[in-house]
């Protein structure tokens, strides 16, 4: 799960972060002794559907700007490590 | 137990990632990018800062609507917008806004295969690698350019329905023409605008099972997937027949060696943790969006090639020919409308590939000197016989490079057909009296003994007559039936 | 000097007006008080007032801003030290509307970090302390513009509410707080925590300054895909009786079981506004939220899940802190991450990630989606008897700092009465309604969809018959 959320926990916050998320899951896991067969999930509070926007461009930033916060900014761009083969 | 007598069969389905030529990005007022240095078209919504929300492009939708329409899908009156979440340089907000459960387009079939469904996302940031050159010295390094990030995608999904290389090539160039016809796409598979990947399995012939199949990522050009997925039957039909299992793995076709390597190892699957994107709202395509995606979605190539068929009664592969290439279609269909009485569509359409042969396969016919006018003109002479086809031929090479009427064109020229009258009777008979044995032969009612007189007679004439009114005339002279 | 600092702020707005004070003296006279900030309300502190605008409707009149909101040029951290520094290139809708309005940037107040928190203790900047005691918690997550507002540092704060973050500090520190009607102010530039519950707000002494506040804060922005145009102006409460209104006491929440939990001090401030709401005029009876005990584990699966997705974009690679960035990717991000977001904040990372992940999605995170679908009926069928849903704000009052910290699903109990209102999207607001040990207790009041001009109706009935007084907190 860590791995998953990309957090490096050392032994000891893996240890106590179990235990305490397990008693918080014990708690929150008394939402599935509800019967809700057939009930719809709410993703949202508000009924609202189809918000969009006409295709007319505004201003981008200017690139200074873009990299003004980048901890490595490298020809215009932002610096990585190059990562393995794989991702998207 | 053996399987090495077995067959075979490959099944192929293919996901299809088309950007849509918008003027903005799908979720931000960005200009879409290309060639530009980086990092110009981003906003805070693209470069995923804190506090960014997105809004959907409302033609980015109009042109989803549209090709979900060409493809003959159902169109979802309300679909939704989920998070797939995952962790790389090219994704600033760490996850893809993209479509899940309840995608806008779904059904639907183009040509001879299925359409499973097509649904709307947006393109990643580009990594460019590095190597050591960057800041932090002997670290392998990239750079992300978020220029192309929040590009509007569809996603198009076949079912397994492709049963071998070729017919995947064959397809996905259907599938261009198709989107290329609906101007919501460049298409161009080399620029990106346009990739593919590619689902493979292999099974014995007659199974009605699938087997374990394997994903093939990102291949550049029509050439590329024919090669790679033709790689990977390979692969797999071996693998089984020397008793062993096909493992269930997402691969990268390198091109130049021609071999196949595994992207992820297998403790990285995949947990994308998809759920409802709480930033947005339901899609909804409303019944005038719909009727607004219907006008704008044209005759279609399929279609067109099925009219040209069946109305024209032009042979399949022209009509194909004609129909996928929408400037050779309109240009076609120009030259149609001046066609006067007399010149079939038939004769006409076989002029087409002969321009194409000289302007270059590459070239849209109506940007040639030559008009669909002039084509129709030449067509028109050859067939009523006042130009022979071979000086026809000459006709349209002048026609190319120089342009002008091909009436006026054979007169100067002097390349007007000679007919009976024009001496041709008294040619044919010179032939004949040239060649004595061929004219016996001929008059014995061999026919193919023919060819020396005709080509005495074309030889004199430096092709100007008419084939068929020689041939006419030799039977007339020697009295054949 | 005090003086102007006695004046609430609609009261100042009112002699800005009149030319009988001057709306610099105003900013520095705040700016002076929240530059010498004990409370570690503040992260950053305007250095001087910005040109005044010319007739506008708020004359002047500074506001601090909870530091969530993106102000451009200015830190905005959200609390967390994996922003330290941070100066987004653009402004959040609220704060651009309020400056138009002609309320300017006083400052940026501490929080718990990314709104993950009851009592201000999980900022990456410090916990702040309460100015009733300061040996105690102001309330999360809100709690830096509590504490400022409490303790006249600054006239007016705006905070956001996810689960009760602006209406439990508020109770905690003597305020009214707001959460309004999911969409009525515009998400666009609020650092997310959970954005199907994520809403900003104010924080005020009284009710007209809420919506007064409020007033110049909801409105459609079309960066918002969530945001709705309110159906009519927020007006200024004038109302001083209660008559005709139905008040719905929830047994769910309060009945002899589900109430144990909160403080006999607590329980008879409640009764006691009660009481004097009948005597104006109100109609006090028992009503049923069948699902209402079950909203806070669903609201402990929703809002870690979608906050889990939300943070994912702390990756060290454009802006904020990076850790190991000469190592590997996988190595820069998790020690980016390790190090940069406190304990509370991997915890719900964790739980959310947990709670999405596959195998799991259906049992957790679903079963909560057809939760909240229960909850919100709940009280749509409630709204058919009851105008209003009412219960104490916190069960508890302000607790000592650290009394907590070591039980975190102790702490998030603590959000038992107000979760249920962001899960069904409704606005709720919270009063001072007296004092338990010399601590304030908050009322809540609770109503259906854009119901804030009726809420801010009856809070303003109800503080007039109660009579609040909470200069003692900025003395």
């Amino acid at each position: 799960m860590a791995r998953l959320a990309r957090l490096r926990l050392d032994d000891r916050e893996v240890e106590r972060m179990a235990a305490e998320l397990s008693k918080v899951l014990d708690h929150v896991a008394r939402v599935r002794e509800l019967d809700l067969k057939g009930v719809p999930p709410t993703s949202h509070a508000v009924d609202m559907a189809g918000v969009m926007r006409a295709d007319e461009p505004r201003p981008s930033l200017p690139v200074d700007v873009v990299l003004a916060a980048a901890p490595e900014p490298v020809d215009g761009g932002f610096g990585v490590p190059s990562p393995g083969p794989g991702g998207e | 137990m053996t399987s090495a007598g077995i067959d075979y069969e490959p099944v192929i389905g293919l996901e299809i990632h088309v950007q849509l030529r918008t003027t903005t990005k799908m979720f931000c007022g960005c200009e879409l990018s290309f060639g530009d240095p980086p990092n110009v078209h981003t906003c805070p919504v693209c470069l995923g800062l804190p506090g960014a929300l997105p809004v959907v492009n409302a033609r980015a939708v109009h042109f989803a609507t549209m090709i979900g329409l060409a493809l003959g899908c159902e169109i979802a009156p309300r679909s939704l917008f989920h998070r797939k979440n995952y962790f790389y340089p090219d994704s600033p907000k760490g996850y893809q806004i993209s479509q899940y459960d309840v995608p806008i387009c779904s059904g639907g079939r183009l040509g001879d295969v299925r359409i499973h469904r097509v649904h709307l996302e947006e393109d990643a940031a580009k990594l460019v690698h590095v190597g050591t050159s960057g800041r932090i010295h002997g670290a392998d390094r990239s750079v992300v350019d978020f220029n192309r990030c929040g590009t509007p995608l569809v996603e198009i999904v076949t079912e397994p329905d492709i049963r071998s290389p070729a017919q995947a090539h064959e397809w996905l160039a259907l599938l261009r023409v198709t989107l290329r016809q609906l101007g919501v796409s460049d298409v161009n598979m080399e620029e990106g605008s346009l990739r593919c990947d590619a689902n493979v399995s292999v099974r014995p012939v007659g199974s009605g099972q699938l087997g374990t199949k394997t994903e093939l990522k990102n291949m550049n050009s029509f050439r590329f997937l024919e090669r790679g997925v033709a790689a990977e039957i390979a692969r797999q039909t071996e693998l089984l027949r020397g008793g062993r299992e096909v493992v269930q793995e997402t691969l990268h076709f390198d091109p130049a060696s021609g071999t196949l390597t595994s992207l992820r190892s297998k403790e990285e699957a995949h947990d994308y943790r998809y759920f409802p994107e709480p930033d947005l709202v339901p899609l909804l395509v409303s019944g005038e969006m719909l009727a607004a995606a219907r006008a704008e979605v044209p005759e279609l190539p399929a279609a067109r090639a099925a009219r040209y068929e069946r109305e024209l009664g032009l042979h399949p592969d022209r009509a194909r020919d004609l129909a996928f290439r929408a400037d050779r279609a309109a240009y076609f269909e120009r030259a149609l409308a001046s066609a006067p009485d007399g010149l079939g569509a038939v004769e006409l359409a076989n002029w087409i590939p002969q321009l194409v042969e000289r302007i270059g396969s590459d070239a849209d016919p109506s940007e040639s000197r030559v008009s669909p006018e002039a084509l129709a003109a030449l067509a028109a002479m050859v067939v009523s016989r006042q130009a022979s086809r071979d000086a026809a031929r000459e006709v349209l090479r002048t026609l190319v490079a120089e342009g002008g009427d091909p009436r006026a064109v054979v007169e100067r020229e002097g390349l007007g057909a000679l007919s009976d009258d024009g001496g041709l009777a008294d040619l044919v008979a010179r032939a004949i009296a040239a060649d004595p044995d061929a004219a016996d032969k001929v008059a014995a009612g061999n026919m193919k003994a023919i060819g020396p007189l005709v080509g005495f007679v074309m030889r004199e004439t430096k092709g100007r007559a008419d084939g068929g009114e020689v041939t006419r005339l030799i039977r007339e002279q020697l009295a054949v039936r | 000097m005090s003086e102007l600092i006695e004046l609430s702020a609609a009261q100042a707005v009112a002699r800005l007006r009149a030319r009988e004070i001057d709306a610099s003296e105003l900013f520095e006279a705040y700016r002076e008080r929240a530059a010498a900030d004990e409370l570690n309300a503040f992260t950053w502190v305007a250095s001087a007032a910005p040109e005044p605008v010319a007739d506008t409707a708020l004359c002047g009149v500074p506001v601090a801003v909870k530091d969530l909101f993106c102000t451009e040029g200015v830190p905005s951290q959200a609390g967390s030290r994996i922003l330290e520094g941070y100066r987004p290139p653009y402004t959040a809708t609220v704060v651009a509307r309020l400056a138009a309005a002609g309320a300017p940037l006083l400052g940026k107040t501490n929080q718990d970090e990314f709104a993950m928190g009851s009592s201000n203790e999980n900022s990456g900047f410090g916990p702040v302390l309460n100015p009733w005691d300061r040996s105690r918690v102001p309330g999360g997550s809100s709690g830096g513009s509590a504490a400022a507002v409490a303790a006249g540092l600054a006239p007016w704060a705006i905070g956001t509410d996810t689960g009760g973050s602006i209406r439990q500090p508020a109770a905690l520190c003597g305020l009214v707080g707001v959460k309004p009607t999911y969409g009525a102010c515009s998400r666009y530039g609020m650092i997310a925590f959970a954005s199907s519950l994520d809403q900003a707000g104010p924080l005020t002494r009284d009710v007209t300054d809420a919506a007064l506040l409020l007033s110049h804060m909801v409105g459609h922005d079309p960066m918002d895909s969530t945001s709705v145009a309110f159906p009519e102006p927020i007006t200024l409460p004038s109302a001083e009786d209660l008559r005709g209104l139905r008040f719905g006491v929830p047994e769910e929440l309060l009945g002899d079981q589900a109430g144990a939990g909160i403080e006999p001090g607590v329980r008879a401030s409640f009764e006691a506004t009660l009481a004097l709401a009948e005597e104006l005029g109100a109609e006090v009876d028992t009503c049923r939220l069948p699902h209402a005990p079950h909203a806070l584990s669903a609201y402990y699966l929703i809002a870690p899940a979608e906050a889990s997705a939300n943070l994912a974009r702390f990756d060290g690679v454009r802006y904020g802190s990076r850790v190991a960035g000469d190592r590997d990717l996988e190595t820069m991000y998790s020690e980016t991450r390790a190090a940069g977001f406190g304990p509370e904040v991997k915890r719900r990372i964790m739980l959310g990630t947990y709670a999405l992940s596959s195998g799991y999605y259906d049992a957790f995170y679903g079963t909560a989606l057809k939760v909240r679908t229960k909850i919100a009926e709940d009280f749509r069928e409630a709204f058919r008897r009851f105008d209003f849903v009412v219960t104490p704000t916190s069960p508890w009052t302000a607790f000592p700092l650290g009394s907590k910290t070591d039980d975190p699903l102790a702490m998030y109990l603590n959000d038992f009465c107000t979760v249920p209102m962001p899960l069904a999207g409704i606005p709720a607001i919270s009063l001072p309604s007296g004092l338990a040990d010399g601590l304030p207790v908050g009322f809540q009041l609770a109503g259906p969809a854009f119901s804030e001009n009726r809420l801010l109706e009856a809070a303003h009935a109800l503080e007039r018959a109660i009579g609040f007084d909470g200069s003692r907190a900025r003395a």
